[in-house]
C-alpha cells in the first residue's frame, strides 16, 4: 500500500497554545482514517494545514510524493485534496441541487458563461449525489432552510463531488440526528469506498470510529499520542483514560 | 414560464417607447438616456448578485462618453465608435478591476468612489485637453457612412441603445444562469468555500466587474450620441449615486428591473422638476423611501405581483 498523505514535523503555534507540537503521520492509500481527541487537540488545525488555509511553522506535508506546504487551498483542491467542515459551509441562497451542481461545475467547466448550470449532465450526476445521501426529499429546498443535519451532509456531498483522492472531514457526523446516524455514515463510507477515496476525519463518536475507521490517531495537545487499529488503540487504557474516558462516565447522565 | 414573459414585457415596452416617442418626440431624449443608464445599471445589478455596491460606475460610462467626443473627429462612424467606447471602458475596468476585485463591501464601494473623482478631477482640471467643465463637443458623426443630422442622430442613439439593452438583457440573463453568474451570489454568501472548491472567487467577481464595465462603455456612447455634449459632471459622484439609486428602485430580481428603474427616474424627474423646479431631489428621495419601504425587490417585484395576482384571478372559475 503506497502513502497518500505525509506528514512530517508539523510545528504551528497560535500565542502560547502548541496546535502542533511536532505531527508525524502517514495516511495509507485508500483507509479511512480517523483523527479523535479532545478539544483543542489540534485535530482541525492539522486539517486547515493540509488544505492550505493554515501554513505550519515548520515541517512538511506531501500529497502523492509532493510538496503541499505554501499551496494556496485552490491549488491543493486542484491536486485531489477536499474537505468538508465542521460548521457546514454551503451556499445559502441556493438550493441543494444548485450547491452540489456548483461543485461539479467547478471540476468539469466554471468558466463557461454561455452554459446553464443546471445544464442535463451536471444536473444528472448532482441528482445522483443527492440520491446518494438520501437528501433527494429536499433536493430544491434552499439551503437557509436546512436543519443542521442536511446541511452537514450536503456540505460533504459538495466535497465528494469534486472527485478528490482525498477527502478530510471534520466531524461528518455532528449535528446528523442519532437515529440516522450509522445510516448515514454506512452510506458515506460505501460511496468513498467504491470511488476508491482516501479518507481522514475528525470524529467523536466512538462507535462510528469503530465501525468504519481502518486506524485511528489520537491527538493529544498538538501530538499524535497513539495510532493503530480501532481495536488496539479504542482499548488502549491510556486513551480511555484521556478521551474516552469522560465520555463513558458522562453516557449515562446522557440517557438518563 | 417566466423567461416567455420577460420577453413579452420586454417587447411591449420597446413598442410603447417608439409609439410614445412618435407621438411625444421630446420624450425621445428622455427615453434614450434612461436606456444609457439601464445599460449601466445592469452591470451594477449583476455585482449587486455579489453583494458588492460600486459608488463610482458614472466612471466608465463617462469614459466611454469621453473616448467618443475624442475620437468622434478623426473616426466619425457611429459603429466604430461603439465599439471604440466599450474597448476602452472594458480596458479601464479590468485594469481597476484587477484592484478592487480584492476587496470587498465598504471598500469595494469607496474604492470605485475614489477612482471615479480622480477621473472626474483629471476632466475638469486640464482644461487645454478636455476644456475642463464646458465639456465637449461632439464632432458631427455618421450612421454606415451617411452624415447624421441632429435629427437622424438622436434617432441613431434611440435605436442603438434599444437594440443594446435588448442583446445585454438577454446576455446577462444567460450570464447569471451559468455557473459564474451563480458564483456570484456563492461569494455573497460564502466566498471561503468557492476556494476550497478550487474556484478564485476574486477571478468570479473580476469577470462580472470587467462586464459592468463594457456595458457602462456602451452606455456612455448612447449618451454622448444623445446629448452630443460630454462634460465632466458624467462621472461625478452624484452620477454614480443616481446609478445604484435606479438599481434599488428597478429591483435586483430581473434584467429588465433595471430598464424600469431607469425609466422610472427619468420621468419622475422630469415631471417633478417641471412641478417643482427647486425640489425635485426631494420627489425623488421620497419615492425612492416608498419604494424601499413597501416594495424592498423595487418597481419589478411590483409589476410581478400585479401580473400574478392578474393570473390568480384568472385562474378562479
Amino acid at each position: 500500500m503506497s502513502v497518500c498523505l505525509s506528514a512530517r514535523g508539523l510545528h504551528l503555534a497560535f500565542g502560547g497554545v502548541r496546535a502542533a507540537d511536532g505531527i508525524d503521520l502517514d495516511v495509507m492509500t485508500g483507509e479511512f482514517l480517523a483523527i479523535i481527541g479532545p478539544n483543542g487537540a489540534g485535530k482541525t488545525t492539522f486539517i486547515n494545514m493540509t488544505t492550505g488555509y493554515l501554513k505550519p511553522l515548520a515541517g512538511s506535508i506531501t500529497f502523492s510524493g509532493q510538496s503541499i506546504i505554501g499551496l494556496t487551498p485552490r491549488r491543493i483542491v486542484e491536486l485531489g485534496i477536499a474537505r468538508s467542515f465542521q460548521l457546514p459551509q454551503v451556499f445559502l441562497e441556493h438550493s441543494v441541487l444548485e450547491n452540489v451542481a456548483l461543485a461539479i461545475a467547478a471540476r468539469t467547466g466554471f468558466w463557461k458563461p454561455s452554459r446553464p448550470l443546471l445544464s442535463p449532465d451536471v444536473a444528472a450526476e448532482a441528482h445522483d449525489i443527492i440520491a446518494k445521501f438520501g437528501l433527494a426529499d429536499i433536493a430544491d429546498r434552499g439551503a437557509d432552510t436546512l436543519n443542521e443535519g442536511a446541511r452537514k451532509l450536503t456540505d460533504i456531498a459538495m466535497a465528494l463531488a469534486l472527485r478528490p483522492r482525498l477527502l478530510l472531514m471534520d466531524e461528518p457526523t455532528s449535528g446528523v440526528a442519532a437515529a440516522d446516524k450509522m445510516e448515514v455514515v454506512a452510506t458515506l463510507a460505501r460511496v468513498l469506498r467504491e470511488a476508491g477515496v482516501t479518507a481522514v476525519f475528525v470524529e467523536h463518536d466512538m462507535e462510528v470510529v469503530d465501525r468504519f475507521a481502518d486506524r485511528v490517531a489520537v491527538w493529544s495537545q498538538g501530538r499524535i499520542s497513539a495510532l493503530g487499529t480501532p481495536g488496539a488503540v479504542l482499548s488502549d487504557p491510556r486513551v480511555q483514560r484521556d478521551v474516552i474516558g469522560t465520555r463513558l462516565v458522562e453516557a449515562p447522565h446522557a440517557s438518563a | 414560464m417566466m423567461r416567455a414573459r420577460e420577453i413579452l414585457v420586454a417587447a411591449v415596452a420597446a413598442a410603447a417607447i417608439l409609439l410614445l416617442t412618435l407621438a411625444v418626440p421630446w420624450l425621445r431624449f428622455v427615453f434614450t438616456i434612461a436606456i444609457a443608464k439601464g445599460i449601466t445599471v445592469l452591470g451594477i445589478l449583476v455585482l449587486l448578485r455579489a453583494g458588492q455596491v460600486s459608488f463610482g460606475h458614472a466612471l466608465y460610462l463617462s469614459f466611454g462618453a469621453y473616448i467618443v467626443a475624442f475620437a468622434a473627429p478623426f473616426c466619425p462612424e457611429a459603429l466604430l465608435l461603439l465599439p471604440l467606447a466599450a474597448l476602452g471602458a472594458t480596458l479601464l475596468g479590468l485594469v481597476i478591476g484587477l484592484f478592487v476585485s480584492r476587496y470587498r463591501d465598504i471598500f469595494f464601494g469607496m474604492l470605485n468612489l475614489a477612482l471615479s473623482m480622480v477621473f472626474y478631477s483629471t476632466l475638469e482640471k486640464f482644461y487645454s485637453i478636455t476644456h475642463g467643465t464646458d465639456g465637449i463637443r461632439l464632432a458631427r458623426t455618421t450612421f454606415l457612412g451617411m452624415t447624421l443630422t441632429p435629427e437622424t442622430q438622436a434617432w441613431t442613439a434611440l435605436g442603438l441603445a434599444l437594440l443594446l439593452a435588448a442583446v445585454f438583457a438577454i446576455l446577462v440573463r444567460i450570464y447569471l444562469e451559468s455557473p459564474m453568474g451563480h458564483g456570484l451570489s456563492a461569494i455573497k454568501t460564502r466566498e471561503a468555500r468557492l476556494e476550497f472548491m478550487g474556484i478564485s472567487a476574486q477571478r468570479v467577481l473580476l469577470a462580472a466587474y470587467v462586464l459592468s464595465a463594457f456595458m457602462a462603455g456602451c452606455g456612455g456612447f448612447i449618451v454622448a450620441m444623445a446629448t452630443r455634449q460630454v462634460t465632466p459632471s458624467l462621472a461625478y459622484w452624484t452620477a454614480s449615486g443616481e446609478l445604484v439609486f435606479i438599481a434599488i428602485l428597478g429591483g435586483t430580481g430581473s434584467v429588465l428591473g433595471p430598464f424600469l428603474g431607469a425609466i422610472a427616474y427619468e420621468l419622475t424627474r422630469v415631471y417633478a422638476a417641471a412641478l417643482f423646479a427647486e425640489g425635485w431631489q426631494m420627489i425623488l428621495g421620497a419615492v425612492l423611501l416608498l419604494v424601499i419601504l413597501f416594495a424592498p425587490g423595487g418597481l419589478w417585484s411590483i409589476l410581478r405581483r400585479m401580473a400574478r395576482q392578474r393570473v390568480g384571478r384568472d385562474a378562479r372559475p
